[in-house]
C-alpha cells in the first residue's frame, strides 16, 4: 500500500468488515506440491486461442478495414483508387464534419458533468438506504437504462416531451420555446441513461467507504460536510473521474437515441458516419466513413487513456 | 450479518436523501408514466390497441425471432469463448490474464458506429478483391438475411466488455486454483472438475453475463440499422415513423420487461447466497 496523499485513516489498520472473499489468494497450497498439478502449460494457451483467434478476425479485420481505408482513396473516386492519400483525414475534420465532431465532444462534456454531478448524490443515497429492496431495483433499473437504453428511451422521450409529448401538451411548453429536437433536448434524454451509467460505476466505491472512516472523522469532531470534504471526496476522486471519463465515452458513442430522436437537426459525429455509409456522401468519398471513423476511435482512445489509470486507482484504494 | 451492523448508524431517516431520491424517482418515473399515458391514450379516452395490435402488426413475430436467434447464438458463442479463456488465464500465467484483460476492454475504444464502418469496410473485400475465390462465399454466407452472422461477430465484440466485467468479478469470489487442485486430488478428470466444481460456482456470474448479453442484443440498433438488417429494434423504428403509439408501447414493454427479468435474476442470485450460509 503507499502513503495515502491525504489525510485518511490507513485501510490496513481497519479489518475489512463484510465477510466473504478475504480467503482468495491467501490459501496458497505448499509450494512444490501444486507446480505439478497445475494446467499443462500448453493448456492456458489452448483454451484462451478461440477468443485470440475469432478477436483477430472479427475485431481485427475491421480495424485494419479502417486503418487502411482512412489513408487510401475510395474505389469510387474516378483516379487513383487504392492510393494513398491524407485528404478523407483532413475532410473528415473540416467543413459540417468538423462541427459535428465538436458537438459531439461538447454534448458528451456537458452530459458527462452533469450526469457526475447528479449520479453521486443519488447513488449515495440509495447505498445508504435501509431498504433493500430499493437499491437492488434501482441497481437493476440503471443496468437496464445504461446498457439497454438507447432506442427505446427515445421513444419514450418523444412521447413525454416531443411535440405531441403528454408533459409537453398538459404545462404548454412549446409556447415556452421548449423543443425536444435541440441540443438541450439531447441533454435532456442522454442524463436519462449517463446518470444511472454513473450510478452503477460509482456504488462499489461508496461502498468501499468504511464506515469506520466515518465514525473515526465522527470521533474527531468532524462535521459531515469536513468528512466528505478531507475524506471521502479524496477517496472517490479517481472513481469519479474514472465515471465521468466512461460517461462521456458512453455519450460520444451513443447513436440510437440521437438517430431516433432529432434526425439531423443536431449534428453528432455517429450520425455522420452512418450518413457517409448508406451513401450519403459525395463521389469519391466513400471512405470518408471510415476517416470518420478513425477520428472517432481517436477521441475515444484518448478517453480510455485517461479512464483504465484512474480505475486502477481507486480499486488499490477500495478493494 | 456484519452488512447490518454497518448500516443501522447510517441508517436512520434524512431528510435531505429523501429529498434526492424523490427528485430522482420524479425524473425518472415521469417519461415512463407519460409514456404509458401516450401509448394507451386515444381521442376519445383509453384504448389498448397499441398492445392488443402488436401480434398481428407486420414484421414484428419475424424481427422478435430474428433477434431472439440472434440473442440466443451472441450468449452461446460469447460464453464458450470467454469462459474456458477466462478460467484457464486465472490458472495460467498473470500475463495471460493481463492479455485477456487488454483484449476484452479494446471494443471499449471503438464505438459501435466506428465497428460497423470497418465492418462494412471489410465486406466491401468480398465484392471487390475476392469475386473469383472461395471467401467470396464466405462473405454471402455471413451476411445472408435469414440469419445475418455479421451481426452476431458485431454482437460478441460489443458485449466482450461487460461480460468480462460480469464473470471476472464471479472469478474474484471463487479461488479457483485451490478448487481445482482439491478436485484434481481426488482425482477428478480436467473436465469433470471444470464441468461440476469451478461452473456451479460460477451460476450467478454466468447468468449475469449471459442476461447482460441478452439485454444488449434486444436493445441493440445500431450496427443492425447501418448493416440494413431488421431485428426488434430496427423494427420498432421503422414502426414508428407511421404508428407512434405502437413504437413506444413497445418500447416501455421492452423496458419493464427486461427489468423485470433483471430484478428476478438478482433476487436469485440473493437466495442462492444465502442459503449456505443458514444450514
Amino acid at each position: 500500500m503507499t502513503t495515502a496523499p491525504t489525510p485518511v485513516p490507513t485501510p490496513a489498520a481497519t479489518e475489512k468488515l463484510s465477510g466473504g472473499h478475504g480467503v482468495s489468494g491467501t490459501a496458497t497450497p505448499a509450494p512444490g506440491s501444486h507446480a505439478k498439478r497445475r494446467a499443462p502449460r500448453g493448456g492456458s494457451w489452448l483454451a484462451t486461442l478461440p477468443l485470440f483467434v475469432f478477436f483477430a478476425i472479427a475485431f481485427g479485420l475491421p480495424a485494419v478495414a479502417i486503418a487502411i481505408g482512412a489513408f487510401t482513396v475510395s474505389n469510387d473516386a474516378e483516379t487513383g483508387a487504392g492510393t494513398f492519400t491524407t485528404a478523407n483525414l483532413s475532410d473528415s475534420v473540416s467543413g459540417a464534419y468538423w462541427t459535428a465532431l465538436v458537438s459531439s465532444v461538447k454534448l458528451s462534456a456537458i452530459t458527462a458533468l452533469i450526469g457526475t454531478l447528479v449520479g453521486l448524490p443519488i447513488a449515495q443515497a440509495v447505498v445508504t438506504s435501509r431498504f433493500r429492496m430499493l437499491r437492488e431495483a434501482v441497481l437493476t433499473a440503471s443496468g437496464v437504462l445504461a446498457n439497454f437504453g438507447g432506442l427505446p428511451l427515445a421513444f419514450a422521450f418523444v412521447a413525454t416531451l416531443g411535440n405531441a409529448g403528454e408533459l409537453t401538451k398538459l404545462f404548454h411548453l412549446t409556447d415556452h420555446g421548449w423543443t425536444l429536437y435541440s441540443f438541450t433536448g439531447l441533454t435532456v434524454a442522454y442524463l436519462y441513461f449517463l446518470i444511472p451509467l454513473m450510478v452503477l460505476t460509482i456504488t462499489p466505491a461508496l461502498d468501499g467507504l468504511r464506515v469506520q472512516w466515518r465514525e473515526a472523522a465522527q470521533n474527531n469532531r468532524a462535521t459531515s460536510l469536513q468528512y466528505w470534504r478531507h475524506v471521502a471526496l479524496p477517496i472517490l476522486l479517481p472513481s469519479l473521474l474514472g465515471g465521468f471519463v466512461l460517461l462521456f465515452g458512453s455519450a460520444f458513442a451513443a447513436y440510437a437515441t440521437a438517430a431516433a430522436m432529432v434526425g439531423a437537426t443536431v449534428p453528432l459525429i455517429s450520425r455522420q458516419i452512418a450518413d457517409a455509409l448508406s451513401g450519403n456522401v459525395l463521389v469519391g468519398q466513400g471512405n470518408l466513413a471510415l476517416a470518420l471513423s478513425l477520428d472517432m476511435i481517436i477521441v475515444a482512445v484518448l478517453v480510455m487513456a485517461v479512464y483504465l489509470p484512474l480505475q486502477r486507482r481507486s480499486a488499490r484504494w477500495l478493494s | 450479518m456484519a452488512q447490518l451492523t454497518s448500516r443501522s448508524p447510517l441508517a436512520r431517516f434524512q431528510p435531505g436523501r429523501a429529498l434526492v431520491l424523490l427528485v430522482a424517482a420524479l425524473y425518472f418515473l415521469v417519461p415512463m408514466g407519460a409514456s404509458i399515458w401516450f401509448s394507451i391514450s386515444d381521442n376519445n379516452g383509453i384504448g389498448f390497441q397499441a398492445y392488443t395490435g402488436l401480434l398481428g402488426a407486420e414484421g414484428f413475430t419475424d424481427s422478435l425471432w430474428l433477434t431472439l436467434k440472434l440473442a440466443l447464438a451472441t450468449v452461446l458463442v460469447l460464453l464458450l469463448l470467454l469462459v474456458p479463456a477466462m478460467i484457464a488465464a486465472r490458472l495460467g500465467s498473470p500475463r495471460l490474464r493481463t492479455a485477456l484483460e487488454i483484449l476484452c476492454t479494446l471494443p471499449l475504444v471503438v464505438p459501435p458506429v466506428a465497428l460497423t464502418a470497418g465492418m462494412i469496410g471489410v465486406l466491401r473485400w468480398g465484392p471487390d478483391y475476392l469475386m473469383d475465390t472461395p471467401f467470396f462465399q464466405t462473405f454471402v454466407f455471413i451476411q445472408q438475411p435469414e440469419f445475418p452472422i455479421v451481426l452476431v461477430l458485431a454482437y460478441v465484440l460489443m458485449a466482450l466488455p461487460l461480460a468480462y466485467r460480469a464473470l471476472d468479478a464471479g472469478l474474484r469470489s471463487v479461488d479457483v486454483r485451490t478448487l481445482v487442485e482439491a478436485a484434481r486430488n481426488c482425482g477428478a478428470s480436467w473436465p469433470r472438475s471444470v464441468f461440476t466444481v469451478i461452473l456451479p460456482n460460477l451460476r450467478g456470474a454466468l447468468l449475469n453475463a449471459g442476461f447482460l448479453t441478452l439485454a444488449l442484443v434486444l436493445g441493440e440498433f445500431t450496427a443492425a440499422s447501418i448493416l440494413g438488417y431488421q431485428p426488434f429494434p430496427v423494427w420498432i423504428y421503422a414502426v414508428g415513423n407511421s404508428q407512434g403509439q405502437m413504437s413506444v408501447a413497445v418500447s416501455v414493454l421492452s423496458l419493464l420487461i427486461t427489468w423485470v427479468l433483471l430484478l428476478l435474476l438478482a433476487a436469485a442470485g440473493r437466495e442462492r447466497r444465502h442459503k449456505p450460509a443458514h444450514s
